[in-house]
């Protein structure tokens, strides 16, 4: 009698093995198209079971520091990370990151859109498969400026944009004709400050790795934004970020917004925004030198050295980045919900095109983004809105803060970027640099 | 006269007191009215104070997307058990200083509090290298001892202020009988005392509940606090306003209620010797 309890004991323990789990902790932002992966994720389960998820949702930057102080360590708590094109490239060099070689045969690799792809492949092999991602562009509202007599160019000056905020700010009635960020940070300002001095033939770095702050160059960047926002853009200016600005697009208040090219879903979207329909998208502006403003972020997930659960980890990367998910995002919440920027697929659609008006230019913004050439003279650094070394994250914010100050009055340009200038050089010596 | 001018200025010290009071209120009356808009209404400009369409659904959101209740769980078992383990530990470390002082008492008790000064990012790595290798990374036990571990100098000066004005007297009377060390503290000190510990009680439990920076770093799901049911409605693209005001007003709701009943603890023991 005992053998055969013991018997079906270790017969019911076989037979539950697969049903026994591994369970995937997947650290992500509280960005839309995350919360709609979340939502639709049992999916995955159903399709995988015996993987069960459980699901860290952070601030981006407490997931910045989280993440980076667990891969640093090799905590191995998480199984799939959300990261950006900042971290990939570094991470990988360090052996951070598990190579994505097992994502199935029906992945279709080459249908990502190259730039994409580029940026989150190391020694040829991709490192992150891009979620969403997004260029930078120009969104406009389309009746305050048929009210100005003018027409907005499918490639823009910053000259131009200057006119047209001019023309389409109306103080009394609290509509200003240009917004943009100005609060401090290596993501906030600095990616469009850094974007646009690109557009203005500046560079953080000469080719043997001298800042570069105080050039000509980064003076005359700065010294457009900050009378372009002083003169026409709203107050507080110094202390609006991506979601403040949005805030104010969709309440009518900004009559041209340059930001990420992910904005266009919201804006357009009636239900949040007041002004969907009268809301048009160009270019990154451009200052004639053969170089735009506009950046490449891509929101990736990535398998962490790290994870013990790599081969499970990897499957829910392939279902959460691949054709499939974007088809099923389209019938559960509407094509125009689908993650932006990774697939050429997408693009190939004629019900998603007709569907987002801002497709084309986020297309074509993120094509002619090249984050491995991003300035006019030749740099020794990779990265757009970035500079893709560790450094970075302190030496961005850090100027950030000195440029938001003379945004806000508090000092001129000329002296705000001698700070930068001098405490980018001190960090950079302290780090090593120029490297021999 | 003088009665007239007398109540003048109690009116304007009155008046000063409720205006002060209003706008430290101000911040957190204005994450619950904006718990009850919709998001469209919570980026309205101008913003509307009580004008608007009241709606419960960002709080049907938040719960349905995040498991409130484990979080709220993870919180009190946090705060509570530190708040516990360190009075554990604080009283007769308060009651040696206190009582039985020598002449490094004070130096102690300053290099206890300057651990305070330090930034917590500065142990960043060592803590949690130390938990990874312990395996007590994202458990209850480990967030706990770490939130004992950070209050316990505060919890040790609270304790040592408040001993400080008990007579030695009584505890001596107390060893004359026979009693010892264990029982002076039980049966003599504490019931005396009893106010005192329970307002460093309650302020333990205050700053274990709102700690961001070690509950968010050193768990991921199984031991994750309210401060995380927070964060992660924080988003750098998307407007979220309506559901991070339900979510934060969910997570201070407990300690706000706790808060005001036990006020008048609070104030004595915080106050205490303060006029002296």
């Amino acid at each position: 009698m005992l053998n055969k309890i013991v018997m079906a004991m270790c017969a019911t323990c076989v037979l539950s093995l697969p049903v026994i789990g591994k369970t995937l902790t997947i650290a992500t932002v509280n960005n839309g198209d995350m919360v709609i992966m979340k939502e639709l994720s049992s999916d995955f389960t159903k399709k995988n079971p015996g993987i069960e998820l459980e699901w860290v949702t952070l601030e981006e930057n407490i997931l910045r520091q989280r993440v980076t102080t667990d891969v640093a360590t090799k905590g191995g708590q998480y199984d799939v990370m959300t990261i950006g094109t900042y971290e990939v490239p570094i991470w990988a060099k360090r052996g951070w990151l598990n190579p994505l070689d097992k994502l199935g045969e029906n992945y279709d690799l080459d249908d990502l859109l190259p730039a994409v792809r580029d940026g989150l492949t190391v020694n040829g092999q991709l490192h992150a498969a891009p979620f969403y991602a997004e260029s930078s562009m120009v969104i406009y509202r389309t009746d305050l400026l048929a009210k100005a007599g003018m027409t907005m160019p499918t490639e823009p000056t910053w000259d131009f944009i200057e006119k047209a905020a001019k023309a389409m700010t109306d103080k009394a009635n609290n509509v200003y004709g240009i917004c943009l960020r100005g609060k401090a940070g290596w993501g906030e300002n600095m990616a469009l400050l850094t974007a646009m001095s690109n557009s203005f033939g500046a560079k953080w770095f000469d080719e043997r790795w001298d800042p570069q702050l105080d050039s000509q160059a980064w003076h005359d960047t700065v010294e457009y934004y900050v009378s372009l926002l002083q003169n026409y853009g709203p107050p507080g200016s110094s202390s609006n970020g991506f979601n403040e600005n949005l805030a104010l697009f969709q309440t009518g208040k900004c009559g041209i917004w340059i930001d990420a090219t992910v904005a266009g879903a919201f804006v357009t979207n009636a239900q949040d925004s007041e002004v969907a329909d009268s809301v048009g998208f160009a270019l990154a502006p451009n200052k004639g030198l053969g170089k735009r403003g506009n950046w490449l972020w891509a929101w990736s997930l990535a398998v962490p050295a790290s994870s013990k659960k790599s081969d499970e980890a990897m499957k829910f990367v392939s279902w959460a980045t691949s054709k499939e998910y974007l088809a099923l995002v389209a019938e559960a919440k509407g094509i125009s919900k689908v993650p932006p920027g990774t697939r050429k697929s997408l693009y190939a659609n004629p019900a998603y095109m007709a569907a987002s008006p801002f497709a084309q230019i986020t297309l074509d913004s993120i094509n002619a983004a090249d984050p491995n050439n991003p300035t006019v003279d030749p740099v020794p650094y990779v990265g757009i809105q970035f500079v893709a070394i560790p450094e970075f994250q302190g030496i961005g914010t850090a100027v950030g803060r000195q440029l938001s100050g003379v945004l806000a009055g508090q000092m001129t340009v000329k002296e705000g970027l001698a700070r930068s200038q001098k405490l980018v050089k001190r960090s950079m010596r302290k780090a090593g640099y120029p490297k021999k | 006269m003088s009665n007239n001018k007398s109540n003048k200025s109690k009116m304007l010290y009155t008046f000063f007191a409720w205006l002060i009071s209003l706008a430290i209120f101000f911040p957190i009356l204005w994450t619950i009215l904006t718990s009850f808009k919709t998001e469209t209404e919570a980026i309205a400009s101008p913003p509307s104070l009580f004008l608007f369409d009241w709606t419960l659904e960002n709080y049907n959101k938040v719960m349905q997307q995040s498991p409130y209740f484990k979080h709220f769980w993870n919180s009190v078992v946090i705060s509570v058990g530190s708040s516990l383990l360190g009075l554990l530990i604080a009283i007769p470390a308060a009651w040696s200083m206190a009582f039985i002082p020598t002449k490094r008492t004070k130096n102690l008790l300053m290099w206890m509090l300057s651990t305070k000064m330090l930034p917590p990012v500065g142990v960043l790595i060592p803590i949690y290298l130390l938990f990874r290798d312990l395996g007590i990374l994202d458990t209850l036990g480990g967030i706990v001892v770490i939130m004992t571990l950070i209050n316990l100098p505060i919890m040790t000066w609270m304790l040592y202020t408040y001993f400080k004005e008990i007579p030695g007297e009584i505890l001596e009377a107390a060893r004359m009988d026979g009693a010892s060390v264990g029982q002076e503290i039980l049966y003599v000190l504490a019931p005396i005392a009893l106010p005192g510990i329970a307002s460093t009680l309650l302020l333990n439990v205050i700053l274990a509940w709102n700690e961001a920076f070690w509950t968010l770093i050193l768990t991921t799901v199984n031991a994750a606090p309210l401060t995380a049911f927070i964060a992660s409605y924080s988003s750098p693209e998307g407007l979220f306003y309506a559901k991070l005001s339900a979510a934060s007003t969910l997570a201070i709701a407990p300690i706000l209620i706790l808060g005001w009943f036990s006020q008048k603890q609070l104030v004595r023991g915080l106050s205490f010797g303060a006029v002296k």
